[in-house]
């Protein structure tokens, strides 16, 4: 007996309050609902709903999903100016202004929120109806003005609307006029980046934004300012792309930089925005790259991403600076760990200490203890492409089989890249990946060529409800599920803790299975 | 704490006063006589709060406003649950609002069902240069071959359709005839429309007007017998439950509920609330238009209503029960008898609790109005309340009906208002929305989303407000709030002052 058959039909009460999930399941409020049904709603035959709802399971069904040429239903991505304020916001004293339309920000500023239940602090240049008619650039001449004096930011990280970018607008024109009269002090940082929402995805508008920032402090402040001459120092800058787990990542891979003793500049740092303390202090900007680092990563002798999909634009910039890039896919697990330190180390020359040959032990350690659980097990995974290839990798690692890894922002080269790494691994001969996909599609996978386990994000909530298949919630967002941000998937730690998300779930659903009373409880074991 | 308690209403007032001053030496000047316009402090039996508002907002000030489209497709449309909504542009629009409002509902979902899928046209450049309506007609042809059961189709238009010139009524009409006169529904809210989400629920009511009512679709007739007691409840988007929780009540004192607009309804619903009797309308501020259009087309009247907090509901119940017969006034008090216990004893357990605090408040529709007395029962008095999106109309009622004297008011606050006005108020609790929950929070103050019910509600109804009541109680009782001061630094302060 469950909680609710317990206390139902009982009623409001001030003694026991009924939550929504109690309340509606009264006697009273279900013979409601069904007469509403009945009488008002004109509802379909049951027998044709159940028809309809088992034919939506077959591979006749499967086939005509997979036919949709122009329909996107539940897609895995959101737009570019996400990722260009989430970069934004890792900068010392950023404010992310986003030119066009005002309902755009208040979108990114709650989806934001929603993941990291953070304040997400971002300014619109309100376009409305004459603004579409005869361009933004009061929009953007009044905006600028407005955000310097309120909000006394060190920059203003300027992307787009696709309202803007569809009739035009010139950022680079626009904050120059700006600048002449007077929005802004003439050396007062500006970069800017154009973010239409019609190419790509949020990730697309990450590397956008950070190049526009590197390039606005790299090469010249947009003509205002000498390009800066590369002096080679013996720094490595650091980028992590689009994460939802930016700040327990971040401080994870400054804690093993520190323990090799490499001297680094991490790129778009959000891991204290996106982590203030509660002490009765609200900070709009906290940490953060400074810009003066951020210039000064011009000279750094290479540049590690850790996100290949994220910086598709940005590294190559980089390159052409004279950097060594190296670009990783969402390192989680041993092996993955073992290339980044040693691509570290080889950069560096700097040795990489004990400690970490220690962590990486453990992380073996526990592998090998719990492998049992996890060998042989099949998987869904879906998500950014980078992070997809990380956990795939990951499962591989452990034995496990990706079956079906499903990127909507994800390409044909992303699709090649995997396909490679499932070939590198027996486990990987079953395994398929599904670029340009979305979650529509997955349900489709997952009721045809069933698996164990899906990763993803909160949204995979529905997947786990139609087909059954248990959710284990890495990704992003992710926003019915609290603080798992704050901790790290990359280094041996975050390694550890991916392992033990895995496990948590595999060990939940077995206990589930077993825990009918003289039923099956003969398995519902102490020990596993 | 609460300075209200303290201060004459004088104080208070010369108090505001003196804050709105001082928010608005921070803009730069244009701006300050602008922003000057929507703040002000309220006079006692003036017949509007004296602000302006549904003006545009200033660029670059961090208005906590969204557009058109989320007026449209988040609140008025996205709801009605046997329809598909299309967002028809770029993706972000319809990520964004995919299942974040809570508008419950009972169906099966993907099959009869479609509120908390995200359908979208996900445009690519080629689709904003070359245009989307043939994009358009093959989206509709797809969903009627894996969703045959859906009972209608919305077009959400998002920024660019607008822009590029594109004529989804030309394709809706074309793909309904083609579909055996399927309601397919064009509603041009791109979010440049306007200057917040309200433009965009008089759209999507003109879109009713215009697509529904207009052309009853075949399939769409509900098969019943009118009664003299059919009413509808017009604009309760059932957050949380809260129409299931305000229904309830209206079936309680023998009216018949025909429809729900929008929180769990459908088409059907839809097309037959112009055989209601009356039209019982929550929000005012997002479903008037389409409440006025059928008082002057099919002369149904329409009644506001208001019921968070038994003191609203009581008055509510029996304003209703006014336009009928003896038996719905009977039955009204007879509900409003049978809840007399559960109010009593919500009271008795959380006023003691809640008795002198104070309540800032800023959100959409009805809410930054409507709560009041709901607080007002529990003893909490609101000192600072402002519209999102309101027009006068909107400060008209709270005016005539709602708030105090000396109370703050701020139309379409900007980040940095609220945070002063919050900071230099202090109020016990700030309820407001997901942008502003955190960055109070961090200053300590206890917080509720009010437009989502931070993930509770139902707050409508008799049975809601117990959970209203539990709620506020446990935002503003909660031990972490002794806590967000380190001890060591209370006691370096102790010693400093004894050194003094």
């Amino acid at each position: 007996m469950t909680i609710f058959e317990r206390i139902s039909p009982m009623a409001q009460s001030a003694e026991h309050v009924l939550d929504h999930f109690e309340l509606f399941r009264g006697s009273e409020y279900q013979q409601m609902l069904a007469n509403k049904k009945n009488m008002f709603e004109n509802p379909r035959d049951p027998a044709e709903v159940e028809r309809i709802t088992e034919w939506a399971k077959t591979p006749e069904y499967r086939e005509k999903n997979f036919a949709r040429e122009a329909l996107t239903i539940n897609p895995a991505k959101a737009c570019q100016p996400l990722g260009a304020v989430f970069a934004s916001v890792g900068f010392e004293g950023t404010l992310p202004f986003v030119h066009g339309s005002q309902g755009c920000v208040a979108y990114y500023r709650s989806h934001l929120s929603r993941h990291f239940k953070e304040p997400s602090s971002c300014v619109s240049s309100s376009m409305t109806e004459d603004a579409a008619v005869f361009g933004g650039l009061n929009n953007m001449i009044d905006g600028l003005a407005n955000s310097y004096n309120i909000y006394k930011p060190k920059m203003i990280a300027v992307s787009t609307t696709c309202m803007a970018e569809v009739i035009g607008d010139d950022l680079n024109a626009f904050i120059k006029t700006s600048k002449e009269k007077g929005s802004v002090p003439a050396d007062f940082d500006v970069p800017f980046a154009h973010t239409p929402a019609f190419v790509g995805s949020h990730v697309t508008g990450y590397d956008n934004a950070l190049k526009g920032i590197l390039e606005h402090f790299w090469d010249g402040k947009a003509g205002t300012t000498p390009k800066l001459e590369r002096v080679p120092n013996e720094k490595i800058n650091f980028i992590g792309g689009f994460d939802g787990y930016t700040v327990g990542n971040i401080r994870e891979i400054k804690r093993i930089f520190e323990l090799m003793g490499i001297q680094y500049t991490v790129l778009a740092d959000n891991s204290d925005v996106f982590d203030t303390p509660t002490d009765g202090e609200f900070r709009m900007y906290d940490g953060g790259t400074t810009l003066e680092d951020a210039a000064k990563a011009v000279h750094a002798k290479a540049t590690i991403s850790m996100q290949q999909w994220c910086t598709e634009k940005t590294l190559p910039f980089i390159a052409d600076h004279g950097h060594e890039i190296v670009a990783f896919n969402y390192p989680v697990g041993v092996s993955a760990t073992d290339e980044f330190l040693m691509a570290l180390s080889r950069i560096t020359g700097k040795d990489i200490p004990e400690e970490l040959a220690r962590e990486r032990g453990r992380l073996v350690d526990a592998m090998a203890d719990s492998s049992a659980h996890v060998h042989g097990k099949k998987f869904a995974i879906y998500g950014d492409p980078d992070l997809c290839y990380g956990l795939a990798a990951f499962l591989l690692e452990l034995g496990a089989e990706p079956i079906h890894v499903l990127s909507t922002n994800g390409n044909k080269d992303w699709e090649a890249k995997m396909q490679t790494l499932f070939a590198s691994s027996p486990f990987g001969q079953n395994c398929h990946a599904y670029p340009g996909r979305d979650l529509w599609h997955m349900r489709s996978l997952l009721f045809t060529e069933p698996v164990d386990f899906l990763i993803g994000n909160t949204y995979g909530k529905y997947l786990e409800r139609d087909t059954g298949t248990p959710l284990i919630r890495i990704g992003f967002p992710i926003f019915d599920r609290h603080h798992h941000h704050r901790s790290p998937v990359w280094g041996y730690h975050g390694g550890m803790n991916v392992l033990v998300k895995i496990l948590d779930k595999i060990f939940d659903e077995i206990d589930k299975k077993t825990n009918v009373l003289g039923k099956t409880d003969y398995s519902f074991d102490i020990i596993r | 704490m609460s300075l209200a308690t303290t201060q004459s209403i004088a104080e208070i007032k010369a108090r505001n006063k003196e804050l709105i001053e001082e928010v608005l030496k921070v803009y730069p000047e244009k701006t300050a006589k602008r922003r000057a316009k929507h703040l002000n402090v309220h006079e006692a039996g003036k017949s509007d709060c004296g602000v302006k508002s549904n003006l545009k907002s200033i660029p670059g000030v961090m208005t906590i406003r969204g557009c058109a489209y989320a007026g449209s497709k988040g609140v008025v449309w996205g709801p009605i649950k046997d329809m598909i909504h299309i967002s028809h542009g770029p993706v972000g629009c319809g990520q964004y609002s995919w299942g974040s409002r809570r508008n419950y509902y009972v169906g099966t979902t993907g099959i009869d069902s479609f509120v908390t899928l995200q359908f979208t046209s996900d445009f690519q450049e080629k689709d904003i240069v070359f245009g989307g309506d043939k994009k358009l007609v093959k989206i509709i042809d797809e969903i009627q071959e894996l969703f045959p059961l859906n009972n209608g189709i919305t077009i959400q238009s998002e920024c660019p359709i607008g822009l590029i010139g594109d004529d989804i009524e030309a394709v809706s009409r074309a793909k309904s005839k083609e579909y055996g006169g399927k309601t397919i529904v064009p509603v041009r809210c791109e979010g440049f429309r306007g200057v917040s989400q309200s433009l965009g629920h008089h759209i999507a009511n003109d879109a009713v007007r215009d697509w529904v009512f207009d052309k009853v679709s075949p399939e769409g007739k509900a098969a019943f017998e009118p009664t003299p007691y059919d009413v509808a409840i017009i604009g309760d988007y059932n957050i949380g439950g809260d129409a299931w929780s305000s229904r309830i009540l209206l079936e309680e004192m023998g009216l018949r509920v025909i429809a729900q607009w929008s929180g769990d309804g459908s088409l059907a619903e839809l097309e037959a609330t112009p055989k209601a009797k009356l039209n019982v309308l929550h929000c005012y501020r997002s479903m008037n238009y389409i409440s006025r259009h059928m008082e002057e087309k099919f002369g149904i009247p329409w009644c506001e209503y208001n019921f968070f907090g038994p003191s609203k509901i009581v008055e509510s119940l029996r304003k209703i029960a006014g336009f009928f017969d003896d038996k719905i006034k009977e039955g009204a008090e007879r509900v409003i008898a049978k809840y007399q216990p559960l109010v009593d004893a919500v009271v008795a357990k959380y006023r003691p609790r809640l008795e002198g605090k104070s309540v800032m408040l800023f959100v959409g529709g009805l809410r930054p109005r409507h709560v009041i007395g709901a607080y007002e029962d529990l003893g909490m008095e609101v000192v600072g309340t402002g519209y999102e999106f309101g027009h006068n109309d909107d400060y008209q009622r709270t005016a005539q009906h709602y708030v105090k004297d000396g109370t703050l008011i701020y139309d379409d606050v900007t980040g940095y208002e609220f945070e002063r006005f919050v900071e230099k108020v202090q109020p016990d609790l700030v309820g407001s929305g997901i942008k502003e929950k955190y960055v109070f929070q961090k200053m300590g103050v206890p917080f509720r989303q009010m437009h989502s019910w931070d993930y509770s509600g139902p707050y409508h109804g008799y049975d809601g407000f117990a959970i209203f009541a539990r709620d506020m109680d446990m935002a503003i009782n909660s031990p972490i709030w002794k806590k967000t001061k380190a001890p060591w630094k209370d006691i370096q302060k102790t010693k400093l002052l004894a050194a003094e």
